[in-house]
């Protein structure tokens, strides 16, 4: 992609610009999350940038732990401002996230699993229908799925309750789990089933022999993306969750809307940690996937 | 199943009908051309359904009535007051008729009484009428809302004009990023797809949060730019709470979506393309207009239903950065869903909504063909 030595002064300047303005997108893209950390760690109560933080050489008075204390419910007197409440919330909201999002991922990654396998046998009927029915909530706006499942759940008795949100949760996730399964199947050599079949194993045991070992990295990035899906759910969760079921997502939306304050930038910069890891664990079993089925990387 | 219960939802009217059968069946019977009000036995049904029928049941039915016509439900409840009494001391009129009309003198109004025939069936559009801001006039024609109430026409438009200018800032902004990234050596783009994909994989309150703390008043941007002297500080810039706060974090937070399908199918077109093109005569821009565009279709149109769709049903962003005026026809959905509990309503705007998402589909699968679609 480099400059010919030969380009003129007009390619150049065009190469130059194009250059410039891809970079400024990626700016763009990434600016905001990486501003949010040097401000979850200020002494001040609001979500600014103080002058005592930018100074040279730092000054140690201007940084502080105080607001991820506040966040892990250490409600000491320095900790708890005027404008700043302190309460265990949060610390409820990451329990209740982590069993809704946990419960969630195992349920749609078996789903997910076993919908995949099916669908990619050559002779599935109505293949195209049902894929196309499992990847609605993907592509229908989260607002209309939200409000169809909470008129349902309504209906049933299940709003209000952990069992409702993690089933929405559940049908939200499951078509990742699908389309990244899928796409593990596609290089898989069916010839392998029939091998094992032929000396005599059964089918529970063909397949978690033979075809799990293989799709192993497609079921796992399935499952965390499935579990980022229901993680950082907020539509369903707001309308189907009462205070019981308060998880992070649901604290943030209350937090941003009702008192600003350095707590909720703690809070996101550990989602922004974890996003990092998950994106790096997906990363490296991409690979391994292309690798494990004998795909070159291009 | 969830959808199919809230399109049946859009259209439901049983229950009113269920608290006043007798009213109903009376009022069919009613000759509009011949009495200016209708006959005794509707007023007495109503009278009994409204002395026995239960407390709940009616409440709900009377929220229902008010959205035939403002008025109804302190009509009734003042009305159903002063039956109560009656019936405690078993005094039973003998004219039904006039004892409606002298509790409250509203009986008489025909008004009342035409806008009681929207609720006989079953079925009512009413809910899709109040979508598009229309309702009944008391002679049961559509008519346009009244000047004050007429609010979601315009959200409306606002939701698909939001959604088309960021999906054109998403396509202008993600094209060159994805060609750059296609084009490198896959070390380095591997490199730059972190930039992409660590976006995509935050939490979206959390890039939400983030842009407040960017654009606000006190905030980053403006910080910046009264430090470099481009500002003064009392001309900091209002960027969020407005429309351009929207406009600027949804194609932020929805600009993987376009890179990423624009990535896929760009990195499969082969660049001996663009060097032979040039080797015919074409010079660059030609080539590019001529030769590349045209096999990154698939990749744009990907992206950009992707980006509209997400766009069109967004929520909240719209409602956390947006401010007042900055409501998309989502944050209605939610608004009726939880807080007027409006449902008819509610399902109705998310069956249009639905509607016109299909339209798209539809469209797109003729123009492309749903196969194109790549997703990262």
């Amino acid at each position: 992609m480099a400059l010919p030595s030969y380009a003129s002064t007009v390619q150049r300047t065009y190469y130059y610009t194009y250059l410039f303005f891809c970079g400024v997108v990626f700016f763009f893209l990434v600016a905001p999350l990486i501003a949010i950390v040097p401000i979850s760690f200020s002494v001040s109560p609001f979500m600014v940038f103080t002058d005592e933080m930018l100074a040279w050489p730092p000054n140690p008075e201007a940084w502080s732990l105080r607001w991820y204390q506040n966040m892990i419910g250490n409600c000491s007197a320095d900790v708890v401002s005027s404008t700043v409440p302190c309460s265990t919330k949060w610390m409820t909201g990451t329990v209740n996230s982590f069993f809704i999002g946990i419960t969630a991922t195992f349920i749609a990654t078996t789903l997910g699993t076993l919908a995949a396998l099916g669908l990619s046998r050559p002779h599935m009927p109505y293949k195209g229908l049902i894929m196309a029915i499992l990847i609605s909530p993907m592509i229908v706006p989260l607002i209309i799925t939200a409000a169809g499942m909470f008129f349902f759940y309504a209906r049933i008795n299940l709003v209000y309750t952990f069992t409702g949100v993690i089933l929405a949760h559940v049908a939200l996730a499951t078509p990742f789990v699908v389309i990244t399964v899928t796409a593990t199947l596609v290089g898989f050599d069916m010839n392998m089933v029939k091998a094992s079949q032929s000396l005599g194993a059964r089918p529970v045991r063909t397949f978690f022999k033979v075809i799990m070992p293989l799709i192993l990295p497609g079921v796992i990035s399935g499952a965390l993306f499935a579990f980022i899906t229901s993680f950082d759910e907020v539509v369903i969760v707001m309308f189907m969750a009462s205070l019981d079921q308060l998880t992070i997502p649901k604290q943030m939306w209350a937090g941003i809307r009702q008192e600003i304050s350095p707590v909720i930038l703690c809070m996101a910069t550990c989602l922004v940690i974890l996003s990092i890891f998950l994106l790096t664990t997906v990363e490296l079993l991409r690979r391994r996937s292309e690798k494990l089925r004998g795909i070159k990387a291009r | 199943m969830p959808i199919g219960d809230m399109l049946l939802r859009s259209v439901d009217d049983s229950q009113i009908n269920t608290v006043f059968p007798n009213t109903f069946k009376e009022y069919e019977k009613w000759d509009k051309e011949k009495d200016e009000l209708p006959p005794e036995e509707v007023f007495k049904s109503l009278f009994e359904e409204l002395a026995y029928g239960e407390k709940v049941q009616v409440g709900r039915a009377l929220t229902r009535m008010n959205y035939s016509k403002s008025g109804w439900k302190s009509l009734i409840k003042k009305t159903s007051r002063a039956i109560k009494k009656a019936v405690k001391k078993n005094e039973f009129p003998d004219s039904y008729k006039d004892f409606l009309i002298t509790t409250n003198e509203n009986w008489a109004d025909p008004t009342f009484w035409y806008a009681m025939g929207q609720m006989l069936n079953n079925q009512t559009p009413i809910y899709y009428y109040n979508a598009i801001d229309m309702t009944y006039d008391q002679d049961q024609n559509v008519v346009r809302q009244e000047e004050n109430r007429r609010v979601y026409v315009q959200t409306w438009i606002k939701t698909f004009k939001v959604s088309v200018y960021v999906t054109f800032f998403c396509l202008i902004l993600g094209f060159p990023v994805a060609h750059l990234l296609a084009n490198l050596p896959l070390r380095y783009s591997n490199l730059l797809m972190i930039f992409v994909l660590l976006p995509f994989w935050t939490s979206l309150l959390v890039r939400t949060t983030a842009w407040i703390v960017m654009l606000q008043q006190q905030g980053v941007i403006n910080g910046v730019l009264v430090w470099m002297g481009i500002l003064n500080d009392d001309g900091r810039l209002s960027m969020v709470y407005n429309e351009t706060g929207t406009l600027i974090a949804m194609t932020q937070i929805l600009l993987p979506f376009m890179i990423l399908p624009l990535y896929s199918v760009m990195r499969v077109i082969p660049k001996s393309h663009m060097r032979a093109a040039q080797n015919l005569g074409a010079k660059p821009a030609m080539a590019f207009w001529k030769v590349y565009l045209p096999q990154t279709i698939p990749g744009m149109s990907a992206g950009g239903l992707l980006v509209f769709v997400l766009a069109i049903g967004y929520f909240i962003t719209p409602e956390l950065v947006g401010g007042k005026d900055g409501k998309l026809i989502g944050s209605w959905i939610a608004y009726h869903l939880k807080t007027t509990l409006n449902w008819g309503l509610c399902a109705a705007l998310g069956a249009i909504l639905l509607g016109v998402m299909l339209v798209f589909y539809w469209l797109y699968n003729k123009i492309v063909g749903i196969d194109n679609i790549k997703l990262g």
